[in-house]
């Protein structure tokens, strides 16, 4: 009986145990977290190498997103529908060898913005001037993203501007203004995007364009027909817009090749990028949809066969708004971000880091998602993220930005969208079915994450202590060394929210490297102009790191184009390895570390 | 979930009236392995369709820390292997529906859930369905990590639709379909109600009830033969009263309300019963004495 009655107690402690043990998990990692949520630039410079300071304003930058406001009939759940379309790429479009920088606007009549870098720590907005700023005109529907290409070889950024509406392609007139191409180039009267990205997928050394739509091309969102425009389902969707891949024919003309080359796909395309995976020369191509899984497209030249499900990122379906590639391990490898939702106690998707199997590689390679491993999984509802070395230690971090809507902050829409997003396809499909957001938030007012890479398989979020602390509706990121100084600056695009321009200090003593490609085309030999899809593999003190030129990352944005490479104190370079998009590999033997290397594509 | 097998008391004292075992027909499923064996398939067809789990891995964990977990207590306590069915379908329920990133709670959601059948008793029987509150209280408590089921199934009308029919048959075959009925009647009236109410379209009243999670719910957890009131009526009343707990939580917003609802219905229930049973013996005992 004693015996009976001491297992008893021992049962009732350790039930109690269990029932304490979220608050035990719960106290260890707010402490954690205290620890790293007090800014102060000194402190962070000394602990994480680095910090960010947002100066948009002393910049001369004031630009502000305007959300789109579609068809009245959609008005209960507007704040939803219209959610997107801030947007930031970055170009050097006068090739002055400044980076500039290009923002979409979303409202009908509001102005997309060109700012040009002045050199002196300011921008201006060159956008209308040029030719470029007033694309938002009433029945052409609004701007969704950017993306910057030089598609004829004459040495200038073109643009492809993305649109719920009419997509626009703008020539680029040597840098003194641009021409709109976009009938001369065959390109479709509407389509709802907001992901595309320039590549050359058939490497003949002109780029082509892959567009992913979002809402079905066949409906005008600023005059629908029916109100049944929503996914049929939350994590199943094939409803969704179709997908193009834009033949670049060479002579100004674009071709439809989509369906020829094996792209065949109406999930929800959110986020697009490629990459060369399996060193076969030729661009695979990933993309994050929204409402389902993501796909991933192997090239061979020709022809894209998608292996989602065969390599492991296509099988739980999730609700994909970002793909960004990053060497993360230095092992000259690839991983994939796609960031995904997670609200606390309602959603907890967690966003996928797609790193490859050891021991697979080509045709056969395998990915497994280390996020949770890693440390980047929980970003709330997440957008926009980007990897790049921000404290030049030679790691790549990751920036992510986030944050859905923010209205007011009392009340929350989440009871409502959850009722409804686990429904049946003919409730969830029909906006109408939809209870009125009525000025609520989901998902608003999100604190941000910079993760820092500590090179052994764990990243740690810094963002409140290195200064990024805005809590606006993030959507876009793009990196970029704004001033030549030999650091990564960060740009975000917010969502009906201020452009933010986040000024990066690093550590002295922590050294850096640059290269700026240019492809050398000419009558189907040599790559495009822009080197997109050219890698550059560098070594040094014992170790390598891959990063590939690319046509757009992220979600609705384009780092710039100059791959910049941290290299932590007192590096011996060994030497870089370019592959071009051509085949050509050209090898630079001990290049100079802190400095920026022009290099152009031997011919 | 549901606990659709047999598990001894912990220390037997009023043990309900025990009913004749009924005849069972020839090549016909025992019915201890009907509920596991049915919850098996919608896993597998669920995963193999749609890839409803999280992970194999994590499944495993929850039906291993759950099944572990109960034959060592049960050896203990009652120092008896226990049949290993309950605890499956308790580990198996913890798999499918607690959706989160970290395999931890898993292993914690199926612990607290067979622990509480050992520690949360009154007059030997215990009052929580197990797996109804080791969820409740890890998205209660646990919140930033865990979430439960609530969209995956394909959102899609035949895969319901071949659920709800199995459900029901097997439901049936286990004389609970009562149980269900009246629950998903009381739900689809004040899912009406709510809508007049609060403005909203009455289909997104009625859209909880059409995805997976619901489905669990309606033919596993609330339809528990060891934590319901064991008359047929009062079966019917205490559910009603779920679905009308849960109406008011739903007015106020609850995402989990069909949890909490039978958190709060159900032991109380159990403990009025429990009341009754001790009032009725006391006056038996009474009785005879005089």
């Amino acid at each position: 009986m004693t015996g009976n009655r001491i297992a008893r107690a021992i049962l009732v402690l350790f039930f109690m145990g269990l029932l304490a043990t979220p608050f035990v998990i719960k106290r260890m990692s707010a402490r954690k977290e205290a620890d790293r949520s007090k800014f102060d630039a000194k402190t962070a410079l000394a602990r994480h190498g680095f910090y960010l300071e947002e100066v948009s304003r002393s910049a001369g930058i004031n630009f502000v997103h305007q959300s789109p406001k579609l068809d009245s009939k959609l008005d209960p759940i507007m704040p939803e529908v219209a959610s997107m379309g801030a947007s930031v790429s970055i170009v050097d479009f006068d090739r002055d060898g400044w980076p500039d920088i290009y923002v979409t606007n979303s409202a009908i009549g509001s102005k997309n913005a060109l700012y040009r870098n002045m050199h002196d720590g300011t921008f201006k907005d060159v956008a209308g001037e040029l030719g470029i700023a007033d694309v938002n005109q009433p029945g052409t529907g609004v701007s969704t993203g950017a993306v910057w290409g030089d598609y004829d070889n004459d040495g200038y950024e073109d643009l492809f501007l993305i649109k719920w509406g009419r997509p626009e392609l703008f020539h680029n007139d040597q840098g003194h203004g641009f021409t709109r191409v976009t009938e001369q180039a065959g390109l479709p009267p509407w389509i709802n995007a907001n992901t595309a990205i320039w590549l050359d997928y058939d490497g003949d050394g002109l780029l082509d364009l892959f567009v992913g739509g979002y809402y079905s091309e066949d409906i005008d969102l600023w005059h629908v027909t029916t109100t049944r425009i929503m996914p049929e389902s939350f994590e199943y969707a094939k409803n969704g817009g179709r997908k193009y891949l834009f033949h670049n024919l060479g002579n100004g003309k674009f071709e439809e090749v989509s369906a020829k080359v094996g792209i065949n796909s109406r999930r929800w395309a959110l986020a697009a990028a490629a990459a060369d995976l399996r060193r076969t020369g030729h661009p695979d191509l990933f993309v994050a949809n929204d409402y389902g899984v993501s796909e991933l497209y192997f090239n061979d030249g020709k022809r894209f066969h998608e292996v989602g499900e065969q390599t492991g990122v296509g099988f739980a379906p999730k609700s994909g708004m970002n793909a960004a590639f990053g060497d993360i391990l230095n092992q000259g490898r690839y991983s994939v971000y796609v960031s995904n939702i997670s609200e606390d106690g309602i959603l907890i998707q967690g966003n996928n880091l797609w790193v490859p199997k050891e021991g697979t590689a080509g045709d056969a390679v395998k990915y497994q998602n280390l996020a949770r491993d890693f440390g980047v999984e929980l970003g709330g509802w997440s957008f926009g993220a980007q990897f790049g070395d921000l404290n030049n230690d030679g790691t790549l971090d990751l920036y992510l930005t986030n944050g859905y809507i923010s209205l007011d902050r009392n009340r929350s829409y989440w009871y409502d969208f959850s009722k409804v997003a686990g429904g049946n396809s003919t409730i969830i499909g029909d906006a109408k079915n939809w209870p009125a957001f009525e000025g609520r938030s989901l998902s608003g007012y999100q604190t941000k994450r910079v993760w820092l890479n500590d090179g052994a398989g764990r990243f740690m979020d810094v963002a409140q202590a290195v200064g990024a602390t805005d809590i606006y509706d993030g959507r876009s990121v793009a990196l970029v060394d704004l001033w030549n100084r030999g650091v990564l600056d960060v740009v975000v695009a917010n969502q009906n929210g201020p452009l933010l321009l986040y000024k990066n200090t690093v550590t002295p003593g922590n050294e850096w490297i640059e290269f700026e490609l240019e492809g050398t085309s000419s009558n189907h030999s040599g790559s495009n102009r822009s080197a997109i899809g050219a890698q550059v593999t560098l070594f040094w003190n014992g170790q390598q790191q891959v990063q590939e030129v690319s046509g757009g990352s992220g979600f609705a944005a384009e780092n710039d184009r100059r791959l910049h490479f941290g290299l932590g104190r007192n590096p011996h370079i060994e030497k870089a390895i370019i592959r071009w998009p051509s085949g050509k590999v050209q090898t630079i033997d001990q290049p100079a570390a802190n400095q920026l290397h022009k290099i152009k594509e031997v011919a | 979930m549901s606990e659709q097998t047999s598990v001894p008391v912990f220390s037997p004292q009023i043990q309900p009236p025990q009913a004749p075992p009924p005849r069972r027909p020839l090549l016909s499923l025992d019915n201890r392995y009907i509920a596991p064996a049915f919850i098996t398939c919608i896993l597998l067809a669920g995963h193999l369709s749609f890839g409803i789990l999280e992970s194999y891995q994590k499944t495993l964990l929850a039906i291993i820390t759950s099944i572990g977990l109960e034959l060592v207590l049960g050896r203990i306590f009652f120092q008896k292997w226990i049949h290993p069915a309950s605890a499956y379908i308790t580990g198996i329920s913890v798999g499918i529906l607690v959706r989160s990133p970290a395999f931890w709670p898993y292993a914690l959601c199926s612990a607290i859930s067979i622990t509480s059948k050992y520690v949360l008793r009154v007059k030997g029987r215990h009052i929580w369905n197990p797996s109804n509150f080791g969820i409740s209280v890890m998205v209660f408590l646990a919140a930033e990590t865990v979430a439960t089921l609530s969209i995956q199934w394909g959102n899609y009308l035949l895969p319901m639709l071949v659920i709800w029919a199995l459900g029901s048959v097997i439901i049936w075959r286990l004389q609970r379909f009562h149980i269900t009925g009246i629950y998903v009647a009381s739900f689809v009236a004040f899912a009406f109600i709510r809508s007049w109410m609060t403005g909203s379209p009455w289909q997104s009243e009625i859209a909880p009830i059409t995805g997976p999670m619901y489905q669990l719910f309606i033919f596993f957890m609330i339809t528990d033969p060891k934590t319901t009131v064991r008359s047929k009526r009062g079966q019917c009343l205490v559910v009603f009263l779920v679905a009308v707990v849960e109406m008011v939580l739903r007015l106020d917003q609850i995402v989990y309300a069909p949890f909490y609802a039978l958190f709060v219905v159900g032991p109380t229930a159990m403990l009025v019963e429990i009341w009754l049973d001790s009032r009725r013996a006391n006056a038996a005992k009474l009785a005879v004495a005089r």
